[in-house]
């Protein structure tokens, strides 16, 4: 994040950070920063996939970064315009699956070479082809359980809690509703600002979201 | 798209006339505000005491152990093993759909997919059962699990059956993974329509804090496009192992080389036709024939009918093989197996699989709901008759005459065998009453893709905007709600 943070386009970071960068506490009507619930961010809602994506689009061209759309369904699109491209669901599933494979192997090599060896009519203890179906099983046993389970602990998931869903009407998140959030964290917040910038993006609620 | 476009009589995969809104209305009211539909209630009844007769037989056979049901040498492997492949058959079907057929691109997958999935599921857990019951001593079944304990023999290797307990297990744990990856986003959408504290808390869990993150999306399809590839090769790996339990035996009629993809295909085949005879009584109850349109029914007679001829080729290189070899006692089996005492299940299997799927070579059969259900259930039977006459056939009567004998099945082979369906019919509606049984946000990525490109479902909202939406929008931190009304 940090490094992509620099390497963006760097004026309006920088214009930002000048001003906003002290003050992403001013969301609610103090200042005080003890006592004070601590400002999420500022989600809007947007009417269509079309508007949000575009939102997206000039929001990261505004320099922010620490962002995030949410959808009743995957829009390729949004991901890809608040700048996040990789991820590293496939890498995990790779590692889960060589794991499966050569345990798969060494479960069988060890049970039937050298801890418990029998001997069929003289031939060879060590029968690698009788051991494929097994370690394929286990290859895609390990794939799978790394994809599911590397694809919810990327995600921080299971999480019950997020601020976001206390944004007014975000239940519609998973039926047709389209959000966008821009978080207090982001080094170019400033609430006011981020809140003129959904208006200029046609959003239709606009909500500032406590922590 | 481009299968609708080569054939314009083809009906849609989405009736028109929904929106994302409706759409996910109509999936999640089926379970959160309908009135739960009288039927649902003899369907799950009638499932129900089937599970009982299940329960009732399995004490039986724990009681007074395996000499209750018709297995003896030589026909040593019936019923059990005769519904454990069937059972396990119908399974691939929903991973077919839900894999094989999201790698290709076939997006009339997309409104049956889930429920062919729960199908598959509950189908490996009434196929499971049998192995472990026909061991004899069933609560020993985990000694078929390499751990190390006090006998200090291990399993054996090189035998398939040790490799069918990998296949199995994987194979239900792998389409309880895919199954329930599918569903997180649904549940989360239950969570968040539930009006009930309970139904919104337990939903609310299993949905994991589902938020429908851009970022969280994103690695979610790539997790579950992978989980495709991965079921893929397994629900091929699945079936040809299960094959080999026969085919690296000696018995005349077992040892096949074609049984692998001779199986793997019968195992599409008698999946399909379970996904048809389940979805037409379903999708009328629920009244869901918008979203699992006629064009549905008819890829699914084409899948059933494709299927089933390259089974129906299976059957006579079988029968073709077994003569040509001129082995004595390969030709006595496919003799036997025609004119012995169980021709009729060899004579009804060719009517019901090879026969009757003929039918489905004219469209009117195949836009024709009675007939399709009827062929359904033939097919059904058949491929129950296809793995009878594998079994049975081929042990009553191998090398030597004087061991031959004859298979009768008990009461008790029976009372498990529809106790099984039973369990499957009772788990199956559970799942439709409790679960969404149409993936919803699949079908908002299909309503999208319909409506060609990324535009909104109501058009109308963009009138309200253009110059005014300073004011539209000029919402105080405070004033959030404007719009949740006019939604």
């Amino acid at each position: 994040m940090l490094k992509r943070r620099k390497t963006g386009d760097a004026q309006p970071t920088a214009d930002a950070k000048s001003k906003g960068g002290g003050l992403f506490k001013r969301g609610g009507s103090q200042t005080k920063p003890t006592g004070q619930p601590q400002l999420y961010g500022v989600v809007a809602e947007f009417d269509n996939e079309e508007d949000l994506v575009k939102a997206a689009h000039h929001a990261y061209e505004a320099g922010y970064r620490r962002m995030d759309a949410f959808t009743p369904y995957p829009i390729e699109e949004v991901s890809e315009a608040i700048g996040f491209h990789h991820n590293r669901v496939a890498l995990i599933v790779l590692i889960g699956g060589l794991t499966g494979v050569i345990a798969g192997f060494l479960l069988q090599y060890y049970i039937m070479v050298i801890d418990y060896p029998l001997n069929f009519n003289g031939r060879a203890p060590f029968a690698w082809p009788a051991f494929v179906p097994v370690m394929f099983e286990t290859t895609i046993l390990g794939s799978a359980f790394a994809a599911v389970l590397g694809m919810l602990a990327l995600n921080g998931l299971p999480l019950l809690y997020h601020p976001v869903m206390k944004t007014p009407g975000f239940e519609r998140v998973t039926r047709d509703g389209y959000f966008f959030a821009i978080e207090a964290a982001d080094p170019a917040f400033d609430s006011a600002k981020v809140r003129q910038f959904f208006q200029e993006q046609r959003a239709r609620n606009i909500a500032e979201v406590n922590v | 798209m481009a299968v609708e476009s080569l054939d314009p009589r083809n009906g849609p995969v989405l009736e028109p006339g929904h929106s994302y809104g409706s759409l996910s209305d109509k999936l999640t009211n089926v379970v959160l505000t309908r009135r739960t539909p009288m039927a649902w209630f003899v369907a799950a009844a009638i499932g129900f005491l089937g599970l009982m007769l299940f329960l009732y037989s399995v004490t039986m056979l724990l009681v007074y152990g395996i000499g209750i049901w018709g297995v003896n040498v030589p026909v040593a492997w019936g019923f059990d093993i005769v519904n454990f492949v069937w059972w396990i058959g119908i399974g691939h079907a929903g991973t077919l759909i839900s894999a094989v057929l999201l790698l290709t691109r076939q997006k009339w997958r997309t409104s049956i997919n889930r429920f062919a999935e729960a199908m598959t599921l509950f189908a490996v857990v009434c196929a499971g059962m049998y192995p472990i019951l026909h061991l004899g001593r069933p609560w020993l079944f985990y000694w078929l699990f390499p751990y190390p304990y006090t006998l200090g023999a291990w399993p054996q290797f090189n035998s398939p059956l040790v490799w069918d307990v990998f296949a199995i297990s994987t194979y239900a744990l792998t389409s309880l993974l895919f199954w329930y990856t599918g569903l997180i986003p649904d549940l989360a959408n239950m969570r968040d329509r539930a009006q009930n504290r309970f139904a919104k808390i337990a939903y609310g869990i299993f949905a994991l804090g589902w938020r429908g993150s851009a970022r969280h999306w994103a690695r979610y399809e790539t997790a579950y496009l992978l989980l495709a590839g991965l079921a893929t090769p397994l629900v091929v790996s699945v079936h040809s192992v299960v094959s080999l339990d026969f085919a690296a035996g000696v018995v005349p009629g077992w040892q096949v080389t074609v049984f692998p993809p001779y199986f793997v295909a019968g195992a599409i085949f008698s999946g399909f036709a379970m996904v048809l005879t389940l979805a037409i009584p379903i999708r009328a109850l629920y009244r869901l024939q918008d979203l699992i349109t006629m064009r549905h029914l008819e890829m699914m007679a084409k899948v059933m009918l494709a299927t089933g001829l390259i089974v129906s080729f299976g059957y006579m290189l079988e029968a073709f093989y077994s003569i040509y070899s001129a082995d004595t006692y390969e030709v006595f089996l496919t003799q036997n197996r025609a004119f012995g005492p169980y021709a009729w299940s060899y004579w009804a299997l060719w009517a019901c699989n090879a026969l009757s799927i003929q039918l489905l070579w004219f469209r009117r059969i195949r836009t024709s709901i009675p007939a399709l259900f009827i062929l359904s259930i033939i097919v059904n039977i058949g491929m129950w008759l296809e793995r009878f006459v594998i079994i049975v056939t081929a042990l009553h009567r191998d090398f030597l005459p004087s061991a031959w004998g004859m298979y009768v099945p008990t009461v008790w082979d029976w009372g498990t065998y529809i106790g099984t369906m039973g369990l499957f019919l009772f788990l199956m509606f559970l799942f439709v009453r409790f679960v969404p049984l149409i993936a919803i946000a699949e079908m908002q990525v299909l309503l999208k893709e319909e409506t060609h490109g990324p535009g909104h479902g109501h058009q109308d909202t963009e009138h309200g905007h253009g110059r005014g939406d300073g004011h539209a929008a000029a919402g105080m931190p405070g004033s959030t709600n404007i719009t949740g009304a006019t939604h």
